[in-house]
């Protein structure tokens, strides 16, 4: 995925002014708090403060459903879009099982090659096949074929977006903050509403997935379109040319690098999406994921998952090598892979071997499901010393997790709103600090303020774990290059699946329950915080460094009062992209017993009661909101999508 | 270039909003029917009873009556949606849905039933059979106050817990606390799959518990589990949910079909209409799945080798 670019650090007489600053806010905040104190009282979120959304909910679901056969809007929009979706997906789903599983894995393989050259091409063909042995062949055409779909609806709407906000100041303003916002929320808060309107199925999953992966394609068209080398542009300027001339000539071109990164992120992230929609009847790989993960069948799971994860390298490799725009090798050119392709799809097709042939499939189910018993048999619990994992699951939650939620309930609602407050205005600005706290308040006037809470100790407990093994990690990956080596390929493995994968091991070894969650979370979190905490503490000003050595400081002095100081704006960056990341998945833990919010979505999505989960879907909303602002540096920077 | 810019739109806006209306409660999933092969796509709901009935019809239209078979993980609730719409042909096992039933069934005529599955369901209370024998009164609702200190757990915050498992089942449970005016927490497992675990590590503890269970399940031959007693049902006691404070009744439990399906979808309507068994039948296959963890299709192929009789009957 994108690399996350760390600016080095400001001067050193920054943190003396931002002190004395603090420090007046801080005050400003205890006046207000003062003068209000005796208004309000302690306890959770009062109820009268509460807005219930329940009845007009339910009321709208209702009409939609009624008339959702007759009404015109349904009729003459919603019915074509729909329509539309459903006829492209079929249609490349229909092409790709033309092509049969050869066809397919040649035309990758050639694809790979063109752009990567024969390293790649093979990894391709194995990703493929491998897909294929484990029996998948048919729900992997299925997500492919939803993803091609998405991915083209996706940039579409995405590079159109960016067009407008790359040429024209006042849409970027207006759109900038509204992609910021997309990017920090959470993939089930995107299933619902297209659910209420489209309802389960294909049509639902795809347009949520446009709507989640089309903000990094226009953010990063945008950022390419004004990115672009002045002096280029007025050179050909000078040369006479119209703007659109510019713009076709000059700009696009020059941008093609953030256009592939784009491309690359909104893959990334429509994968991630897709495979998430499954609880929406997506169908395909994440399907299997679910419908395994249901029966806590571990070796099943596996068996879907791992085509997911090859598919998530594979597009990721091949869109990374032809946004790298170095100059290959001439490979292949695309008539010559296309008939090859059509070539080996006629052979295929004559020998009658379209479908992946039912005795070249590998069981691992069954071994992998004796390997995760004699876990759970010796690993899960009674491990003489250092306890099993059951036993850690057990402590973590009532040594940990229920402490910190017992304490954020026992919070006066006010003072959690002030915390925020304090919080968000000493890192960032008045306007973050404001949202921050809108978005809080939010939370509580739904009346979900205690599974918000119950979420956010999930949050919390997650983030610390995280930040303390990320930024340990990080040191190590600085500090040596040969960590750093060993580290590079596990991170880029980590960073390229998706959240669903990761809720499959830890079922396996902690159960199911809150635990696991967090632990999902927690992994899925730590590669972005290893990466920008190295990243950051690499790029420290040299000469600072040189200086502290000549003056003799030692390692540990280096790294505790020089590099870590200097990098504090790439650590507050990996908190608050740790922050992001882990909420994502500490959501999706409702699928595994995380409880709260997340299970609110999962119940509103399994009883058809819109009501619950569109509101529990808000307040994830504000939640993330809330959590972005707090840690939110004050200037903004690129980040992972996720 | 104007002039191409508003042609273009215009086009874009003729396709998009309507060269006539589209009815998007009626689309296929896209994945049906591909390359001319008889598709049918089955809902699978989580429980393990259902996985049973969607694996032996699945292996006999594909074996059988050479169909290819699409299951989709569908919750009930969410697949009455999808069966109304077309996106799913057949729902095997449904628990009863009056709202829905009104809805789709009698008002919009887009699902017709499919007959009885055979199996006659029942919701209820239930202890582990070794305390019901250590305590004979736990079994009537009027006395679990009495032993609420025996089912304290962390998640249920002082009180009783009363176990329930997915989200997507149907249960009164929290109204059913409350209006018996019960000592007791309701904690969601949150799947059946976690609850079963969880039930078979108190089992394992001989640890007292009580928990939200149906019949027919598997796990009775595992686990034996007597029934809590709470006041007897009679028809209509369910009606406002709110208000619920009668046990659940006993239902002959329900397949339906999309209706376009039943009409035109020939031999495998024909075949999922006369689809019935018995609760024996239907445990065979669930423990050969949940307890010997075999493939959902190689329990099916077992069950079919071993019942000809009985599955002779529903081919048309």
């Amino acid at each position: 995925m994108a690399t996350v670019t760390v600016p080095t650090s400001r001067t050193r007489t920054a943190p003396r002014l931002l002190k004395n600053r603090a420090a007046g806010k801080l005050l400003l905040l205890g006046l207000v708090t003062a003068v209000l104190l005796p208004l309000l009282h302690g306890g959770p979120w009062p109820d009268d403060l509460t807005v219930s959304l329940d009845k007009p909910l339910a009321t709208a679901s209702d009409w939609v459903i009624d008339n959702r056969d007759s009404h015109p809007v349904f009729l003459y929009f919603l019915g074509h879009v729909s329509n539309a979706v459903i006829w492209a997906v079929r249609a490349v789903y229909l092409a790709l099982l033309t092509a049969g599983w050869a066809g397919v894995t040649v035309l990758g393989a050639l694809t790979a090659w063109r752009f990567g050259g024969a390293r790649l091409a093979a990894g391709t063909a194995a990703a493929f096949l491998a897909c294929g042995a484990l029996g998948m062949w048919v729900p992997t055409m299925q997500t492919l074929a939803l993803m091609v779909v998405a991915v083209l609806a996706s940039v579409a709407v995405g590079a159109l977006l960016g067009l407008g906000a790359g040429l024209s100041d006042r849409l970027d303003r207006a759109l900038r903050p509204v992609l910021d916002t997309m990017q920090v929320l959470p993939a089930f808060a995107y299933l619902l509403p297209v659910v209420l309107v489209f309802g389960i199925g294909v049509p639902a999953a795809v347009l949520a997935t446009v709507v989640y992966a089309a903000p990094p394609m226009a953010r990063l068209t945008a950022l390419g379109l004004r990115g672009a080398d002045p002096e280029v542009l007025e050179a050909v300027e000078s040369l006479g040319a119209t703007r659109r001339q510019r713009l076709l000539t000059a700009r696009i071109p020059l941008a093609r690098k953030e256009l592939l990164l784009g491309l690359n992120q909104t893959i990334m992230m429509a994968l991630s999406m897709a495979v998430i929609a499954a609880v929406i009847g997506a169908g395909g790989l994440g399907d299997r994921v679910y419908q395994a993960l249901a029966s806590v069948d571990v070796g099943a799971a596996l068996a879907a998952g791992i085509p997911i994860v090859l598919l998530a390298v594979v597009l990721d490799r091949v869109t990374a090598a032809a946004g790298d725009g170095t100059t290959r090798p001439r490979t292949i050119g695309w008539p010559y892979a296309v008939a090859v392709t059509v070539a080996v799809a006629l052979a295929a097709r004559l020998l009658g071997a379209l479908d992946w042939p039912a005795g070249w499939t590998l069981g691992i189910a069954e071994p992998v499901n004796r390997a995760v018993d004699w876990m759970t048999a010796h690993l899960y619990s009674g491990v003489p010393v250092i306890g099993g994992t059951a036993d850690w699951a057990g402590h973590f939650t009532t040594w940990i997790l229920d402490p910190v939620r017992d304490g954020l309930l026992w919070l006066p609602w006010w003072s959690v709103l002030l915390l925020v407050a304090a919080l968000a205005w000493l890192i960032g600005t008045w306007r973050t600090a404001l949202t921050a706290v809108l978005a809080m308040a939010a939370i509580g006037v739904l009346g979900v303020w205690e599974p918000s809470l119950d979420t956010l100790s999930q949050v919390l407990a997650a983030v610390a774990v995280t930040l303390v093994l990320g930024f340990a990690t990080g040191v190590a990956a600085a500090r040596s290059d040969r960590v750093d080596r060993a580290l590079r390929p596990v991170l880029d493995v980590f960073q390229t699946m998706p959240q669903f994968v990761y809720l499959i091991p830890v079922v396996a070894l902690f159960g199911v329950g809150r635990a696991p969650a967090v632990a999902a979370a927690v992994v899925y979190a730590l590669p972005a915080v290893v990466r920008i905490t190295a990243q950051g503490l690499r790029q420290v000003d040299q000469a600072a460094l040189e200086s502290a050595r000549s003056l003799g400081a030692t390692g540990r002095q280096q790294l505790w009062q020089v590099q870590l100081p200097l990098a504090r704006r790439a650590l507050l960056l990996a908190v608050n992209q740790g922050v992001v990341l882990v909420l994502a998945v500490v959501i999706i833990g409702g699928l595994v017993g995380g409880g709260a919010l997340g299970y609110d979505v999962a119940f509103g999505l399994a009883q058809g009661d819109l009501a619950t989960g569109l509101v529990a879907g808000a307040a994830i909303v504000c939640l993330g909101l809330m959590l972005d602002r707090v840690t939110q540096p004050t200037d903004r920077r690129p980040r992972k999508g996720a | 270039m104007r002039r191409t810019t508003i042609t273009a739109a215009v086009a874009v806006l003729t396709l998009a909003t309507g060269c006539g209306s589209a009815d998007m409660t009626k689309q296929a999933s896209p994945f049906a029917n591909a390359r001319g092969s008889k598709t049918v796509t089955l809902s699978v709901q989580s429980w393990v009873g259902a996985q049973s009935n969607v694996a032996v019809a699945q292996y006999i239209l594909e074996h059988k009556l050479g169909y290819r078979v699409d299951t989709v993980q569908v919750d009930e609730v969410p697949a009455w949606d999808a069966l109304s719409q077309g996106r799913v042909d057949a729902l095997l096992e449904d628990w009863g849905h009056p709202d829905q039933e009104k809805r789709y069934v009698t008002e919009k005529k887009t699902i017709t039933r499919g007959g009885d599955l055979g199996v006659t369901g029942h919701i209820g209370w239930f202890v582990p059979t070794y305390l019901a024998k250590q305590h004979p009164d736990i079994t009537d609702w009027r006395n679990l106050d009495k032993y609420t200190s025996l089912f304290r757990t962390p998640e249920s915050g002082g009180k009783g817990q009363l176990m329930d498992g997915s989200p997507s089942y149907v249960t009164n449970d929290k109204a059913l606390v409350k209006n018996l005016k019960l000592d007791y927490q309701v904690v969601f497992a949150g799947s059946e799959a976690a609850q079963i675990t969880q039930i078979k590590q108190f089992a394992k503890e001989k640890k007292p518990f009580l928990t939200y269970w149906y019949s027919p399940q598997w796990l009775f031959e595992k686990v034996p589990m007597t029934e809590v007693k709470l006041p007897p049902y009679k028809e209509g006691c369910d009606a406002d949910p709110a208000k619920v404070a009668c046990s659940y009744p006993h239902t002959p439990l329900q397949k339906y079909l999309n209706a376009d399906f039943a009409r035109s979808g020939g031999e495998a309507a024909a075949f999922l209409k006369k689809f019935r068994w018995t609760t024996e039948d239907q445990n065979e296959v669930s423990l050969m799945i949940a307890e010997q963890k075999l493939d959902p299709q190689e329990a099916a192929k077992k069950w079919v080798d071993s019942h000809p009789d009985v599955w002779k009957k529903w081919l048309p």
